[in-house]
Formats: structure tokens, sequence, C-alpha cells
């Protein structure tokens, strides 16, 4: 069994690096988590589209608690994206709540970063992969202030870390899907939150960069970070998560402890801790 | 040459319209940036076509017409963002149907005025009628529009490329809509005075569009837009003065054929470097 890390530590991962902003977006001001509370948890939650008649997302209760590398999975139109799109303030729930770190969403923003979907981005816009990934750095910016050189020395190794320093300078209209991947990856690096909320992060890489990948993943929930990546990769969820949460038309079906083997319904306490308790 | 130069300029109205001129180009082509790379060509001829019932109001009740059109393009593009917000109407329907009620709505003001010729200068524009008080309110929209992008471009930039990223991180993208139509509102009234509702688009968007097709860096896009626009402005104008045709008709055109001119130009060195390349592709293949 894993050692069992304090949550409330895990939860200032990042943070010793941010200075609010004097003019932050949103007019937010910095909220610490609460003591003991998981990186995520929902409760009841209802999430549906503008417009449509059905809800995405019904009756979702998870919890997933800090350090933990856990797995949204389900067939297309399971409700992946949205639950994330609602755990990153995008969607607003009909129904029910979430809690990031104790707090609701939006409550701090700069511990959480949010990779979308490649096809969410407008890849023509004349702007280098350099610049792009420095985007991840403007929520500890806020309104007016310019990149510092702290802010490019971060971009520098996150670009290094990823193996993109030979695309650095290139527009990002020039990127492969596999090259734009590691690029929004890059970026959420930058931000250096404590929560990561991944939108299919594997697609379109080869086996190389899954590698990279998964190794970047790995040591940001070593250094107590919290990963939730929706993916279709079901070939690697046993070497790169440690939870699998299952979803169907929009229901968490079951959640997976595979440290423990042990399966979990949805109606009993969905705890995701990383040391499997 | 010089003389040619400087001869118009000895003539006050050609100062002042030269001047107008130059700063309508910054204006209009600094914000056509976006107005490109947002796709939002269509919406700038909206509001160009909308601030009409604005002008003829503030023109019979002897108001300014700067500020009339100002009222009527904010109220147009407030009410397009609002009839779209949550996507239920797309914007181009929600454009369609306000830009065409307040372009008729104008039409009939004017036909209630009794005097077409009146307003002629609306539609087409004058540049070489630019009264004083006419430069120093565009020189007040150039100042606000010019400073207001300066200040918010990287917010700019980001709820472009990546309205989710910049909406997670509580940068609403919805507000920075909001104000790039209030700014593109101004631009267009100043656009007015130099080409006229009918044509002010082209303004904003063909030396973007140009500059798109030279670089694909957004400071270079910038740069180039501004250097195109008041170069077709100047031109244009001197056009106007010597061969005695419609000034906003001549900067529209200078605008149009410098962009055929980069586009042909850019095309040419494309291909040429497509050549190059397979050249240099086959003479490596040999050689191994």
């Amino acid at each position: 069994m894993m050692q069992k890390i304090d949550a409330s530590v895990l939860c200032r991962e990042g943070e010793h690096s941010h200075v609010e902003p004097r003019w932050p977006y949103g007019g937010r001001v910095h909220r610490d988590p609460l003591s003991g509370s998981p990186a995520v948890q929902t409760a009841g939650l209802q999430v549906c589209y503008p417009g449509a008649a059905d809800p995405a997302i019904k009756n979702a209760s998870l919890e997933v608690s800090c350090g933990c590398r856990a797995a949204l999975v389900g067939h297309n139109g399971a409700g992946k994206s949205t639950l994330l799109k609602a755990m990153a303030g995008l969607l607003k729930p009909e129904a029910g709540t979430i809690r990031l770190f104790g707090n609701p969403v939006g409550a701090c923003h700069h511990r959480t970063a949010y990779l979308p979907q490649r096809s969410d981005l407008d890849w023509q816009f004349p702007v280098s992969v350099r610049q792009l990934v420095l985007t991840g750095r403007y929520v500890h910016l806020g309104w007016f202030q310019q990149p510092r050189k702290k802010d490019e020395q971060l971009v520098s190794r996150a670009i290094r870390r990823l193996g993109i320093e030979q695309l650095a300078q290139k527009p990002i209209g020039d990127l492969s899907g596999g090259q734009q991947q590691r690029v929004l990856l890059a970026r959420a690096l930058v931000q250096e939150s404590s929560l990561f909320l991944l939108d299919e992060p594997l697609n379109a890489l080869d086996e190389a960069t899954r590698d990279t990948v998964d190794e970047v993943l790995r040591e940001h929930t070593q250094r107590g970070g919290t990963v939730l990546v929706a993916t279709h990769d079901l070939g690697r969820l046993s070497e790169s998560f440690d939870r699998v949460i299952y979803l169907c038309e929009g229901r968490v079906e079951q959640i997976e402890n595979l440290t423990s083997g042990h399966l979990t319904a949805p109606q009993q306490s969905a705890s995701t801790s990383r040391d499997g308790t | 040459m010089l003389n040619w130069l400087v001869e118009p300029l000895q003539h006050s109205f050609m100062r002042q319209a030269l001047l107008a001129s130059i700063l309508v180009g910054l204006t209009c082509s600094s914000l056509g940036v976006y107005v490109v790379l947002r796709r939002m060509a269509f919406l700038g001829d909206a509001i160009a076509h909308t601030t009409l019932p604005g002008l003829v109001i503030a023109y019979l009740n002897r108001w300014s017409l700067l500020w009339g059109a100002i009222i009527s393009a904010i109220v147009t593009a407030l009410g397009i963002g609002w009839l779209s917000r949550n996507q239920r109407l797309r914007e181009d329907t929600a454009i369609g149907v306000v830009f065409s009620g307040m372009f008729a709505l104008g039409i009939v003001m004017v036909s209630r005025a009794q005097s077409y010729r009146d307003f002629s200068h609306m539609l087409f524009g004058n540049v070489l009628g630019v009264t004083q008080s006419d430069l120093i309110g565009i020189g007040i929209v150039s100042v606000v529009v010019i400073g207001t992008l300066f200040a918010v471009n990287k917010e700019m930039a980001l709820t472009t490329v990546d309205p989710h990223h910049a909406q997670t991180i509580g940068l609403s993208a919805q507000r920075m809509r909001y104000l790039l139509l209030v700014i593109l509102a101004l631009a267009v009234v100043a656009g007015i005075q130099s080409v006229g509702v009918v044509m002010t688009t082209a303004l904003m968007v063909t030396p973007a569009a140009a500059a798109s097709l030279i670089t694909r860096r957004l400071h270079g896009m910038f740069i180039w837009s501004g250097i195109l626009s008041v170069l077709s402005n100047c031109v244009g104008l001197y056009a106007s003065f010597y061969l005695s045709i419609s000034s906003g008709g001549a900067i529209v055109l200078a605008c149009t054929i410098l962009f055929g001119a980069v586009y042909v130009v850019t095309r040419l060195r494309w291909r040429h470097g497509n050549t190059r390349h397979r050249e240099t592709c086959i003479a490596g293949s040999r050689r191994n």
C-alpha cells in the first residue's frame, strides 16, 4: 500500500510561486484550500448544454483526492468532456455542487489548469508555440501586467520538458496533432496549478510521446498535484492511473481503484484517495 | 515629384483630410487585425450600416453626427451581442436581423427628411470635408481605440485563440467580445467620416487581410496592416485630388489594389519557395 500523503500539503503544491496579481481576472482573490478537502468533489451534479433537452451529466457524485491520477473513461457522448468543462467552470451546473479543494469552482483560478480538446483552439491564430505556452502564465499576471523574466524561464523549462524546443518559434498553425497536444500540456505545466483537468491529452500521440506525457503527469502527482484525464486509451489505464471513473450516458457507473483492484459503486461514497481508503 | 506631393497640402482642407485619413487608417487597420482573425467582417459591415439612423437623428436635431453614429453603433453592437449571447441564435443570424432592420430605419428616416443629397456624404464619405471639430473627434476615437487595444492586447489575443482557457482563468471571453464590439463601433464611426457608411468595412478588413498574407505573427500583422492602410488612404486621397473622383471610393479602391498586389506577390513567393523546396528534395534524394 502506498504511503498516505497529507492532503493539505498536497493541495498547496505549486502555490509558493503564486503572487496575487494587482488586477486579477474576474476580480477574484486568492483563497486557500480547505484543510483535508479532496481536490475534486461533486455531489448530485447535473449539467445541461444550452438549448439541449436532456442533461449531459446526471446526478454525478465523485471525489478525487489530492495526489491522485484518475482517468475518466466512457464511450463518445458519455459525458467525460462535459464533466471536465463543468469542473473548469465552462458550464454551469443545473443542480448539484462542485468543490475544488473545498472551494466553489472559480474561487481560485490559478489552482486549476484545464487542457481543452485540440479542436477548441483556433490554430490559425498568428502566434508562435512559445507565445501560446506563455498564455499559461496569464492567470498569474492579470490585467495590464506583461510577462516577466521568471515567466519566460518557466516557459523555457516547460518547453524543454516536453521536448518541443525545436518548435518554440514556429507558428502554431504548422503543428501536427501530437505536437499540438504537447504544446497544450506545456501550457498547463507553466500554469503551476495543483489540479490538471485534461480532455483527451493522449489523442494523436505516438508511443514515445505518450510515454513522455505519462512521465510528466506522474512527476506532477509525485510533487503532490492531482490529475483528472478524460481518455479513450484503455490499454494504458493500469500503468498510467491510480483510479478509473467509468461514465455511461452522463452517469458515473463505477469507480475502480487500480492500486487495490477494488470496485466502488457511485452511490457508495466514491472516494478515490491515493492510498485506497 | 516632390511638388506633386506638396502642392495639395497647401490647401488647409487637404492637410486636415490627410491627417484624418492617417488617423482613420491606423485606427481601422489595427482593429481590423482582430476583425479578420475573429472572422467578424460581416459584423463590421453591419455596424457601419446601422449607424445610419443615429446619423440621421443627429443631423435632423443638429446634434453632433459623430456622437449620433457612436450611440447607434454601440446600441447595435450590444444588441447583436445580446441576441447571440447563449448561441440559441447564431451570431450571423442576429447580425442579419439587426443590420437590415436598422439600415431600413435609416433609409425611412432619410426619406422623411426629403433630402438625399445631405446624406450622400454619410453613405459614401467625404474626407475632404472634414472640419476641425471632426478632426478632434476622430483623434479622440483613435486614441481610445488604439489605447484600448494596446492595453488589453494579451487578453484579446487569448480570448481569440483559446476562449476556453481564458474562461477558466477568470477572463470572460464574452466581456472581451463586448469590449471589442464597442471599440469596433467607435472605429466604424471614425471610418464613416472618411469613406462613408457603405465602405467602412473595407478600411478594417482589406489592409488586415493583406497583412495576414504577409506575416504569421500578431505584431507583424498590426504593423503591416497599419502601413498598408495609411499608404492606401494617402494614395486614395491624392488620387481623389488630382483626378477629381470620390475620395471614399478612391481610398477603398487603393486598399483593394494594394491587397491584390500583396496577394499576387505572396502567391509568387510561395510558388517559388515550393519549387526550390522540391528541387532541394530531388537533389537530396539523388545524392542518396
